[in-house]
Order: structure tokens, then C-alpha cells, then sequence
């Protein structure tokens, strides 16, 4: 052969148009050039103008043109035929549906708008959703954070006014050790993928606390396998080596945290607990200048973090008093907690030497001035570039609001939050639990509830209770039993309604939330509540309505089937009313936009509530004279002003499109985001970069911008006198007083301090019958119950082995191929198990959601996701097992009410090899043709 | 049998770093759906939405698990596609020509048109780097992106392989491995990187960097000293936190 070459055409055409959006493979949002050939799409690359994603894609992202064109999407909207769970439905018109949903809940509105139960899952449109549920008066709204990581977003905000993720990141540009605790791969996707690589190209170190290493932790240059349910005490132990040593950042303490505040120390006080405060209500400290009492906001105020104060014969000490005498107490030396971490004494006070090293001997200063609130000039900005990032992993647990508050007391200790190199909070962001709203539940029918539903209590008055005592809400958010449930409990809905317990509801109104599947506990029990009877033979939960684009396991519990569009077929704004997009150099918000039109009778879920807004005659959807104010969503994205000057999308207002922020609505919006790629950004000022919440200038330029219509500046809360409030109730204080079956949890769980105490599960069953820790994980490629109709993204994650760890694997003889009976105390499970050795000694795990139901998804019923994928949901129960008190104790968080999903405790046996993973649910009849058999995706003719 | 060129001009190729890897797969699925839509036949999937899906991918991750004989287990992901080998094994074994190594680039290609779908060249690969696809019966394998890097269609930042424009890790770097003066060439240099299975003689144009040590326990005597208790005059720690804030600066007590 010679060496003749083909003639090769290296320029190509590779698409007629590229039309920028936003992903929605995951929640991450980054931005998308979605290549389009012949009108169809060809190709979906990063786009690299995008503030999230800067170019880079996912596995998800780029496999999103075959979630687009996958044979589960719904074709039309569906009435229910044969008996709730078969999956037997009838296609009907979108008026014959509209007007099916519309004579349900019009009746509910004008008696008991409280009879709707409203619960939108994995909704990124939470702002549009709530008001319409506001309007439409039911106090029974919610998204899924109760039971994804409520803990996580409730702790940052009380303490600091923002957590991780949409929240804060690290400073990528100047962190010289991160410590990453228990993550969901996806949270915050592609971002800390950037990061990792930013900060291992800087020769940065790495260190991971999970019990898993995989993933972030595979390329950790430190891996601590800590115990499950432990983090919280490794924490504190960290912290109490730290104050040990006095490697806290005692300045910064002083100045930008309650550690100065005086707190009353005189148990009989009525006060006892809570802050001195002036007869303006302002906390007071120790003016270090004067020696005399000060409000913590006062005109060039030094606060003092030593000084107590003694007044009407009641000591007041100082909070990091109190910190000290708690922290500092060998129970939490090294030593004492070792064993129950599961990590040496020396290698904790290595890990905490290692803080204090960097924190303090490689501190980093830029010399950026800036102003305080109190009006002192600081000429420096000191960095102490440690950084932490956290997920599910730590807060998924019965402690774990009290575990992700010990975290962020450990990044302020090291006054490594705000400051170069530490974390950055992301704008609209930070914002303390006081500015935001509190929750609302008066109803009245036929108007509108009096507030939004969700928001942050500041003490017993604000719970949502009627007179005699009992929850306003169906799933008891803002109740006694998890005082703090900033953001609902989605995973406690269907159980409550179907118990009638609180109360009994009508119809319930779901959309993207697969809740008979992988996102409830005790799947088996949910289809049971799902389809059970009255002595009437009418279902308990009377109505279903239920909004997915896709042929979900949850289709077949619906009565009524509104189909939604897939993410590329829609409008949807990012909003900074919602779940922004920021990064911490920037502000910014986007919008998705039909880059195709459906080729199904299919809608946007949020077009289709404007339209249903309108038949009901909301508020905020009909006009004056009656009429329907928003013709779809893109209208309402347009038109909507929900503050003066402020509307769903910041960028491009007034008429003229030169507003930030603030401005008119603007009737060419949609059309300037889209020639801008899809999103708007504006950077925040260089003085402002850091110190947010304590900065003049940035609280200026926030006021400017519209996050807030005052400047708010606050100082961060390690003491957080609200949960005081819960716990001096339960001891017996004010007016409004918990149950007594409750007391002790509150006094116990509600401490103003961070705490750790053993996971909730750990005292229901007995810990030497069931020794395992069991975990699910979500892997990078695969989000959710949606991955696996992905035809590519279903050949990386097809089934899910379950993970033993070297001790268990050899304990019991496990070989390739083995499969294993896996009990807890509410069920069991039988799966195939494979052997992993970086793993917690204790530690089970697999990957989440990978399992399916037959007949859902439009996958073949021999898929391996159907026959050996598998739900570790079977084994968790929404209330842990009785322990012979007469009472059900929920399994969750008791402060905010978070599915403590990752608490369970299993035990193991070999078994043989069934046919399929047990147990085996009977298929579902399938609302979509199955895929085809051979695919060769391409948009080429 | 096919003939490799003497030498190449460039030695195009890619370095992949396996420090910095998260075992994401981002690579795998924007190889899929480039060369889906690109180069030669689409990549096909069957039994797409059945039990047993199985398709054609020009690139994988394969994670492996590396237990030390001391120490803790580690986890490397280790993304694998075509070498574009100097001596090509691929390359000479092929019954028509239909596989062969660009003499501008070095890049090892496919042509399509000519390839019968014999397989010999996969049996070839010491790597397993090519995959026969089953719809059209022809041999796939990476192209380097060959459509893509002088592609004057595209913007120039993107004239770069799919898998490393998406890399969220940044552990994808592409470039010219026969000049020493280039980026990758001083990366490999720096991070000491290596050959993939060099016994087999193929002279691999990629290269792979290691991962960092991991685990290196620090010697607790180096750290200790950030660890010395501050109350140890036996007054307490109210007494050392008296002292340290009238060292602070602003303000005596």
C-alpha cells in the first residue's frame, strides 16, 4: 500500500445556528450552545461566555439531545382509566384536562384552599410556583428541599446568611487547602469540577471527609473515611484543637460574629440564654474603647470578645465565653471521639494542625481598602485561605443542622468565610435569616394566603399552629416537631394526607418529584397510601394531578397527566427570586427558551399554571376586567413586577434594556437574553469582593441592585438566639409551649450552640443487630430517577452493585458476582454486591435512583435498571420503628424537619442468586411505546 | 499490510491527567455526540432502551481501585481512547489502507470508504482502543477530532478535541507532543509523564501524568507546634484570651 492519504474536508460544516440556553440535566445551570442542523438539534456543547460553566460541560450536559428525544416523554395529556397505580390512562385534550383540573379545584378554593396540597419537587421556577399557591390561598406549598438538603440551606442562613452551592463557593483563585465534606456529586456540578482542577493546577491540596472515596475523593490528596453520622463531632474536635491551641481568629471574631455579644447567664431570668439588648432591641457588647456597654452596630464600636458585664445582679457573658467553656471540655478532645469517627486521635490533630498552619502561617492579604458598617477603614483585606464545601453527605442525617452549623462555626473560627481564600458568598447572597420572610399560613377562602409559605421562624411565635396547638400545614412544617422546615416537608405529604393527619386534603397537585419511586422513603407503603380506599371505595387522597415530561414510575398514581415539555421546548427564568445562578464575582440570572417547538401536545408546566391562574381567577393572573394577565410564562417572565423595579429577570430592564436590577419591565427582555446567550450578568465591585456582609460599599451596591431595599448589614450568628427561643420554650418559658412528648428533643436538639449528638436511628434500633451504615451516592453521569432513560448515559450507570467494604466482604466470604440479603428494621432488600476497599470499614453503599420500576421510562421490563438495579428507599421507613414509648418518632431532622435518609443502619447476609432484585414490584402499564431497538442518533438525513 | 509514514510533522495527541480526573465520564458522552453527528458513520447503540444496551463510544473512563500494600485504598479513573501510536500496530496490520497514520499530524484515521470491517486492527491494538460499530460494520476509533482542530467553521478557541473543550477538571490537555517547546511537552516534562504499557513498542503519541502522592500522613512532630495549647500557665483560657486581645491591634483593654 502507498502512503496515498484520503483527501479529508477538516472544515466541515458543523451546524446552521447555535441557540444558547440553560441545561436542566441537572441542577447545576450552566449554560448551553445547542448546535442546530435542518431545524433539529445536532450537538449541545458549554458555553463559554456562561458564568457557571465557562465552556465545560457534564457527562448530562452533553448527553442532553437524548433526554430531549428520549421515547419516555409524555405525547398529551392522560386521564386515568383503569385502578390508580396500573398505569392505564387515556389521552384527552389540554381543554378537556384544563377544565377537568379546573372543576376540582375551584370548588377547594372558594371553601378550603388548605384541601390543596401543592409540592413541586425538583422545580427551578419555586418564585412563579409559590405565588401562584399563594394566590391561590392554600398554605400547602412546597418544593423538595425537606428532603434533599434543607439542613444544608437552614444552618448557612441562620449562622451566616448562606450555605454552599447556589450560596458560596470557595475562592477558587486563592484557597491553599479545601476540605470537602460528604458531597452529592451534582451539587454544585461542573463548578467544583473547575475548582479541583484550578486548585490541583496551583499545587493546593485537597481533603476529603466522606465515607466513600470515589468521585472528588478519588483525586483528594487527603481521604478520611469518616463514620457516617459522625462529621459533626469530627468538627468539634477540630474546633476544640483549634481553641486549644488559640488558633481562632480572635479579630475577626470581634468584630464580624455574635462572639462579642453578651448573653444573660442567670437561669432564673426570663432572659436566660438570650442577649442584652438596649431599649432599641439591639444585641449589646463591650465597647473595648470605653469599657462600657455598646450596641454591636455602633458608630466606630470595638467589641469586646472577654469583657462580661453584670447588671440588675445577672452576669452576662460573652458568647465566646460560652463557645470556649463548651468547646474546650475533653469530651471533645481527639481522644474522645476517635473511635466513634472512626478516625485516629493523631490524624485529627494533624488535620487540625494543618488548618491552623495554613489558616494562620499562610495567610494572604490584598491590599484592596474597604469600609466596615461600624465606619472603620481597614486598609488590607487578610486572607486565611482555607476553604470547605459540603452537601448531603453531612446533612442528610438526624443532626444535621446542628452538623453543618458546627462546619460553618469552624470556617468563622479560622475567619475563613467572606475573606480571600476562604469562602465567598455568591450575590444575592449572603442574607440573614432577618431578611428573609418569615412563614405564612392564615387562610381564607377564596383569597389568597397572607404571605409566602416558606421562610425563616425567629422563635415560637412565628410556627404555624392554630389556637388548639395542632400544625396549619399539611406536612407540619412549622410545626413543634421541626420548628426551623425552612423548606417543607415533601416527603412527609403523602403519608400525612393519607393518614388524614392533621388534617384531610383534596386533591394533590405534584410536579417533578417521582414520590413513588426513588424520592420516598418506604416506596411500598406509598403505593399502598397512594391507591388506598375509603369504606366508600373512594381513594384517601381523593385527586392526583401530576406534571412530568416523562414517563415516570409516579404517572401511574395520577389521576390527571399535564405533560410537560422537555427542557429544550420551554421558557424558564434562573431568577434571583429564586435559586440563582451567581458566582461570587458576579450576579446573574438566565432564562431557557423553545430552541425547538414540541413535536407533542405537550406544555410547559408554568404556561400551563398561568392558564389554570386565569380559569381560577387568582390574583396576579387575571386582570381587572377578569381576564387571563399572562398569555404563558414568557409573559409573566416579561411582565411580572413583584417588588417596584423588580421582576423575575434582573438584566435588560426598562424599555430601552439598560436597567440592572432595578427598572421597568421590558417587552424585548426574552429576545435581549437570548442575543446576550441566554443569561445577564453584573460583576460586583472589586472593593466589595469580600466581606459582604460587614462591607458599606457592597451593602450599598445590593441596595442599588435590588437584593434588598435598605442596607442590611449583620454580623454572623455562632450563637443563634432563635433556636435559644425553641429550646427556653421547651423548658417550660412564654406563652406557646411545645407538647411535652416533645420537650426533651427540643431541649436536648435546639441548643444555640452547635452540638452533636448520636443520629436519631442509632437509639431505635439496636446498633449491634443491625452494625452497618448504609448510603446511597448520586454518581456525576446520572441525575436522578431521569439519567436512565438516557440511551448513552444508561451504558455508564445500567445497575447498581452494592459497595461492601474489604472487613464485611471477607467477614462473609462475598465473591464476584455474589448477590446479598440486606435487612434494616423496616425491610429488605436482596442485591448484587461488589467489593470496594477505599471505604468506610462500616460503610454499604450504592448509587441512588439508578433502579427502576417495570413499564416506566419506556425501558424494556428485562432493562437492568428493572432487574438488578435496586432503591436503598425500601429500607427506610418516613418514621423510625417504635421503641415503646406509644409514640412514632419521624425520621428527620427534628429542628428542620430533613429526611435523615443517610441515619440507616442495615445488616447483611449472603444469599443465593434470585432471578431480579428483590423485591419485585409488578410492572406498570407503560403510557409510552417503548424505545426503539438500535439507535444511531443523528440529525444527518 | 499498510505502511506507517517514516516520521510525522506533528505528533498530535493528548496528555491526560490522571492527578486531576474525577472519573466524570464528561469526555466520554461529548466524544459520543461529536463524532455522532461528524466524522464517518454515527456512532450506533443497541438494544438502546432494552437489557442490553450496548453501543459504540471512541472514548471510556475505567476506574480501578489500587490497594497499597500499606496504606488506604485509592480510586484512579483512567480515560482511555486512542494513543495515536508512532508505531501503529493498528496501522500495519490493515488489510486495505483503510487505516492510516497522518504524515501532517500523525493522527491514525480510519477511511471509512475503504475499511471491510475485518477487525484485525482492533485485535491489533494493544490498547483496545477501537471499536467496531454494529449498524454500519466499520471500524470506530478516536479522530483526535480531526473535523474539529482545523476547523475554520469553528471559533479558534474551540479547534480543539471535543473531550478536552468539556473536561470540567481541566484534566484533558491536547497539543503537539513531537515539539518540545509546547505546552503538553513541558506538562509531560514537569509532571513526569509516562507511556502507556511502553513493553508493547508503540511508541504512544498520548501521554498520561500521574496522580500526586496521596495519604502522605505528615510527620505529627512538623505539626505539633500549631497545636500548642495557649492556657498552659495554669490560669485558663480566659486569662490567655485577656492577653492575646490586648495584643491585638485597635485597642488596648
Amino acid at each position: 500500500m502507498s502512503l496515498d492519504q484520503p483527501q479529508l474536508d477538516t472544515s466541515p460544516h458543523v451546524s446552521d445556528e447555535v441557540r444558547k440556553t440553560t441545561c436542566y440535566m441537572c441542577a447545576c445551570r450552566c449554560g448551553i450552545n445547542v448546535h442546530m442542523k435542518d431545524g433539529k438539534v445536532a450537538y449541545i456543547e458549554g458555553n463559554r461566555d456562561h458564568p457557571v460553566n465557562q465552556g465545560v460541560l457534564c457527562a448530562k450536559g452533553s448527553a442532553g439531545i437524548m433526554q430531549h428525544n428520549a421515547p419516555s416523554r409524555l405525547r398529551a395529556p392522560l386521564r386515568r382509566v383503569g385502578e390508580r397505580g396500573s398505569g392505564k390512562f387515556e389521552e384527552i385534550s389540554w381543554e378537556e384536562a384544563l377544565q377537568t383540573a379546573t372543576g376540582w379545584l375551584a370548588p377547594l378554593r372558594a371553601k378550603h384552599p388548605e384541601k390543596l396540597a401543592f409540592f413541586t419537587g425538583r422545580d427551578q421556577s419555586q418564585s412563579f410556583t409559590s405565588f401562584w399557591a399563594q394566590g391561590f390561598g392554600t398554605p400547602n406549598y412546597a418544593a423538595h428541599g425537606g428532603f434533599c438538603s434543607v439542613n444544608m440551606a437552614a444552618a448557612g442562613i441562620y449562622t451566616m446568611g448562606g450555605a454552599f452551592w447556589e450560596f458560596g463557593q470557595p475562592d477558587w483563585d486563592h484557597t491553599k487547602l479545601f476540605m470537602l465534606f460528604g458531597v452529592a456529586e451534582d451539587h454544585d456540578s461542573n463548578p467544583i469540577k473547575m475548582g479541583i482542577g484550578k486548585i490541583k493546577a496551583r499545587g493546593a491540596r485537597i481533603i476529603g471527609v466522606n465515607p466513600i472515596r470515589t468521585g472528588y475523593n478519588a483525586v483528594a490528596d487527603d481521604w478520611v473515611g469518616i463514620t457516617p453520622g459522625t462529621d459533626g463531632l469530627f468538627i468539634l474536635a477540630l474546633v476544640h484543637c483549634l481553641m486549644q491551641a488559640g488558633k481562632v481568629d480572635l479579630d475577626y471574631l470581634a468584630r464580624f460574629t455574635n462572639a462579642s455579644v453578651l448573653v444573660n447567664e442567670d437561669p432564673k431570668s426570663d432572659q436566660f440564654g438570650l442577649f442584652l439588648r438596649d431599649a432599641a432591641g439591639q444585641p449589646q457588647v463591650i465597647d473595648r474603647r470605653t469599657g462600657q456597654l455598646a450596641p454591636w452596630n455602633g458608630h466606630g464600636v470595638e467589641p469586646d470578645l472577654a469583657a462580661t458585664h453584670r447588671a440588675a445582679g445577672i452576669t452576662h457573658r460573652p458568647v465566646f465565653h460560652l463557645m470556649a467553656d463548651r468547646y474546650l471540655d475533653p469530651s471533645y478532645a481527639p481522644e474522645a471521639v476517635a473511635d466513634r469517627c472512626g478516625i485516629s486521635a493523631q490524624r485529627i490533630r494533624a488535620l487540625a494542625a494543618d488548618l491552623a498552619r495554613v489558616a494562620f502561617d499562610e495567610a494572604i492579604t490584598l491590599d484592596h481598602a474597604w469600609t466596615d458598617f461600624r465606619g472603620k477603614k481597614h486598609a488590607k483585606m487578610i486572607g486565611r485561605p482555607v476553604s470547605f464545601h459540603a452537601m448531603r453527605g453531612i446533612s442528610a442525617h438526624s443532626n444535621g443542622f446542628q452538623t453543618c452549623r458546627a462546619l460553618h462555626m469552624l470556617q468563622i473560627l479560622l475567619g475563613a468565610v467572606e475573606t480571600p481564600g476562604g469562602m465567598r458568598f455568591k450575590p444575592p447572597y449572603p442574607k440573614p435569616a432577618t431578611a428573609h420572610p418569615k412563614p405564612h399560613g392564615k387562610v381564607t377562602a377564596g383569597a389568597a394566603l397572607d404571605g409566602p409559605h416558606l421562610g425563616y421562624v425567629q422563635g415560637p411565635e412565628d410556627l404555624l399552629l392554630h389556637d388548639d396547638g395542632s400544625p396549619i400545614r399539611i406536612d407540619k412544617a412549622f410545626s413543634w416537631d421541626n420548628p426551623m422546615s425552612a423548606h417543607g416537608l415533601m416527603h412527609m405529604v403523602i403519608s400525612n394526607a393519607h393518614a388524614g393527619d392533621p388534617y384531610k386534603i383534596d386533591t394533590l397537585f405534584m410536579y417533578m418529584a417521582n414520590m413513588s419511586w426513588n424520592s420516598s422513603m418506604n416506596v411500598g407503603g406509598v403505593h399502598k397510601m397512594l391507591t388506598d380506599k375509603d369504606e366508600n371505595g373512594d381513594y384517601l387522597i381523593p385527586r392526583i394531578i401530576y406534571s412530568d415530561a416523562y414517563s415516570s414510575e409516579m404517572v401511574a398514581y395520577a389521576d390527571l397527566i399535564l405533560p410537560d415539555t422537555t427542557y429544550l421546548e420551554r421558557h424558564d427564568c434562573i431568577s434571583l427570586l429564586d435559586r440563582p445562578i451567581c458566582e461570587a464575582d458576579g450576579v446573574a440570572d438566565a432564562i431557557r427558551w423553545p430552541v425547538v417547538e414540541p413535536d407533542r401536545d405537550v406544555r410547559g408546566f408554568q404556561s400551563v399554571l398561568c392558564d389554570l391562574g386565569a380559569r381560577l381567577g387568582l390574583p396576579g393572573f387575571v386582570n381587572d376586567d377578569g381576564s387571563a394577565k399572562y398569555k404563558d410564562y414568557a409573559d409573566y417572565i416579561t411582565n411580572h413586577i413583584r417588588r417596584p423595579g423588580i421582576g423575575p429577570l434582573a438584566g435588560f430592564r426598562d424599555a430601552d434594556g439598560t436597567a440592572e436590577g432595578r427598572g421597568a419591565a421590558n417587552p424585548d427582555q426574552l429576545q435581549a437574553y437570548i442575543d446576550n446567550g441566554g443569561f445577564w450578568i453584573a460583576h460586583v465591585p472589586e472593593n466589595c469582593a469580600y466581606y459582604k456582609p460587614f462591607s458599606a460599599e457592597y451593602q450599598d451596591w445590593a441596595v442599588k441592585m435590588g437584593f434588598y431595599d435598605v442596607m442590611q448589614p449583620y454580623i454572623f450568628q455562632l450563637y443563634v438566639e432563635p433556636l435559644r427561643k425553641f429550646q427556653a420554650a421547651a423548658e417550660g418559658r412564654g406563652h406557646r409551649q411545645p407538647p411535652d412528648h416533645l420537650r426533651g428533643q427540643i431541649k436536648v436538639t435546639m441548643d444555640p450552640l452547635p452540638i452533636w449528638y448520636p443520629p436519631f436511628e442509632d437509639g431505635h434500633v439496636d446498633p449491634a443487630e443491625y452494625p452497618i451504615h448504609a448510603l446511597t451516592q448520586r454518581p456525576m453521569a446520572m441525575y436522578h430517577s431521569w439519567g436512565t432513560q438516557n440511551a448513552w448515559l444508561r451504558q455508564i450507570h445500567g445497575h447498581n452493585p452494592l459497595y461492601v467494604p474489604t472487613k464485611i466482604w471477607e467477614a462473609h466470604g462475598f465473591k464476584d458476582g455474589d448477590w446479598a440479603r440486606v435487612t434494616s428494621a423496616h425491610g429488605s432488600i436482596t442485591v448484587p454486591v461488589a467489593h470496594q476497599a477505599a471505604l468506610n470499614e462500616n460503610t454499604v453503599w450504592t448509587w441512588n435512583a439508578i433502579g427502576k420500576r417495570k413499564g416506566a421510562w419506556a425501558l424494556d421490563e428485562k432493562a437492568p435498571e428493572a432487574t438488578k438495579g435496586f432503591l436503598l428507599n425500601h429500607l427506610i421507613h418516613e418514621l423510625l420503628p417504635p421503641r415503646g414509648d406509644g409514640l412514632r418518632w419521624a425520621n428527620s431532622d427534628p429542628i428542620t424537619g430533613q429526611a435523615a435518609w443517610f441515619d440507616l443502619r442495615v445488616k447483611i447476609e449472603k444469599s443465593g442468586i434470585p432471578n431480579e432484585a428483590q423485591p419485585v414490584m409488578p410492572a406498570i402499564t407503560s403510557p409510552v411505546p417503548q424505545g426503539p431497538k438500535d439507535i444511531a442518533w443523528t440529525s444527518r438525513k | 499490510m499498510t505502511q506507517l509514514p517514516a516520521s510525522t510533522a506533528k505528533k498530535l495527541g493528548l496528555v491526560i491527567d490522571l492527578d486531576t480526573c474525577v472519573g466524570c465520564h464528561a469526555c466520554v458522552i461529548s466524544c459520543k455526540g461529536w463524532n455522532t453527528e461528524n466524522y464517518g458513520a454515527p456512532l450506533s447503540d443497541q438494544d438502546a432502551y432494552g437489557a442490553n444496551p450496548s453501543g459504540t463510544f471512541l472514548n471510556r473512563v475505567h476506574s480501578y481501585e489500587v490497594q497499597p500494600e500499606a496504606g488506604t485504598a485509592q480510586l484512579i479513573h483512567f480515560p482511555k481512547s486512542c494513543l495515536h501510536c508512532e508505531d501503529a500496530p493498528c496501522v500495519t496490520v490493515c488489510p486495505t489502507g483503510a487505516s492510516y497514520k497522518r504524515v501532517e499530524d500523525g493522527i491514525v484515521l480510519v477511511n471509512e470508504k475503504d475499511c471491510i470491517g475485518c477487525g484485525l486492527c482492533a485485535w491489533a491494538c494493544p490498547y483496545g482502543a477501537r471499536e467496531l460499530d454494529a449498524k454500519e460494520g466499520v471500524m470506530k476509533k478516536c479522530t483526535l477530532c480531526v473535523d474539529r482542530i482545523y476547523n475554520e467553521n469553528l471559533p479558534e478557541e474551540d479547534r480543539v478535541p471535543a473531550c478536552v473543550r468539556t473536561c470540567p477538571a481541566g484534566a484533558r490537555h491536547f497539543g503537539d507532543l513531537g515539539d518540545a517547546e509546547s505546552e503538553v511537552s513541558q506538562l509531560v516534562a514537569a509532571r513526569g509523564g509516562f507511556d502507556l504499557m511502553p513493553e508493547q513498542g508503540t511508541k504512544p503519541v498520548n501521554k498520561y501524568l500521574p496522580p500526586r502522592p496521596k495519604d502522605v500522613v505528615p510527620e505529627f512532630d512538623v505539626l505539633a507546634p500549631f497545636l500548642d495549647p495557649v492556657a498552659t500557665d495554669g490560669k485558663g483560657f480566659a486569662h490567655w484570651l485577656d492577653k492575646a486581645l490586648s495584643a491585638l491591634p485597635g485597642g488596648a483593654k
